[in-house]
């Protein structure tokens, strides 16, 4: 299937540059462009991370993104949002995602961005592998309600308590 | 019918494999053709975990029918951005 792609939106192996992002939404009627970065982390819960990597439903993801973007700008009245996802192996303190927001005001670029990340992470088929000294895991996927139990025992018929 | 279904991330691991052949009676919904896939593979989510399936890059409702030329996905919890 062919998607009609917009420029502002890129997933990409390649390291991701913020500035191409910012420049992609920057026009003279704006006064405010806020730029987040989603950068690789070297802790998770204690345990020392190594490196991450990126998996994509690389279809899907940027036909969810593009549907973020169009979102966000009708209902925060935004200019434009582009956003960069990156894939693959990312190393310690590199940067994963760049959303970029332009707004004739401040408040809501730095509302709609904020917003853009959430529902980033709701919907977009994007997933994460962290690999720690002497381990690794899908963050989300392999928390309790993934965990393998023994095939032995039986299923519980009552849900098990939420930990949470 | 067979439909071809993609796995990714937990799930492609989980079943050894990106893409599989599944054999649904004709008209299937999104929730019979989970129950198939889960008989093929046992380990990839617990009975209790619904596992959410895509039809044509929109994540679909289990009473959706499934045609025999979808793209069917299925969709570990995602966690994008960071």
């Amino acid at each position: 299937m062919v998607i009609a792609m917009s420029e502002m939106i890129v997933i990409t192996c390649e390291e991701l540059c913020p500035d191409q992002f910012t420049n992609l939404v920057r026009r003279d009627t704006n006064g405010a462009v806020v730029t987040f970065l989603g950068t690789t982390r070297d802790t998770f819960e204690g345990r020392r991370v190594i490196r991450l990597e990126y998996e994509a439903y690389e279809e899907m993801a940027y036909r969810k993104l593009e549907e973020i973007r169009q979102q966000l700008k009708a209902e925060f009245g935004v200019e434009d949002v582009a956003i960069g996802h990156r894939i693959g192996v990312v190393d310690i303190g590199e940067i994963s995602l760049v959303v970029a927001v332009a707004s004739p005001h401040r408040s809501e670029a730095f509302n709609a961005c904020h917003e853009a990340v959430n529902r980033l992470k709701h919907s977009v088929p994007i997933w994460k592998k962290e690999f720690y000294e002497g381990g690794e895991h899908w963050v989300a996927c392999e928390d309790h309600m993934f965990q393998e139990r023994t095939e032995s025992s039986p299923e519980p018929l009552a849900a098990p308590a939420d930990n949470d | 019918m067979e439909l071809s279904v993609r796995f990714f991330a937990l799930y492609r691991e989980r079943a050894g494999c990106s893409v599989a052949s599944v054999a649904v009676p004709e008209g299937a919904t999104v929730a019979e053709l989970v129950a198939s896939v889960r008989a093929l593979y046992p380990r990839l989510a617990p009975p209790d975990v619904q596992i959410v399936v895509a039809v044509n890059e929109e994540y679909a409702d289990p009473e959706t029918s499934l045609h025999a030329n979808d793209e069917i996905c299925l969709i570990p919890p995602v966690s994008g951005g960071d």
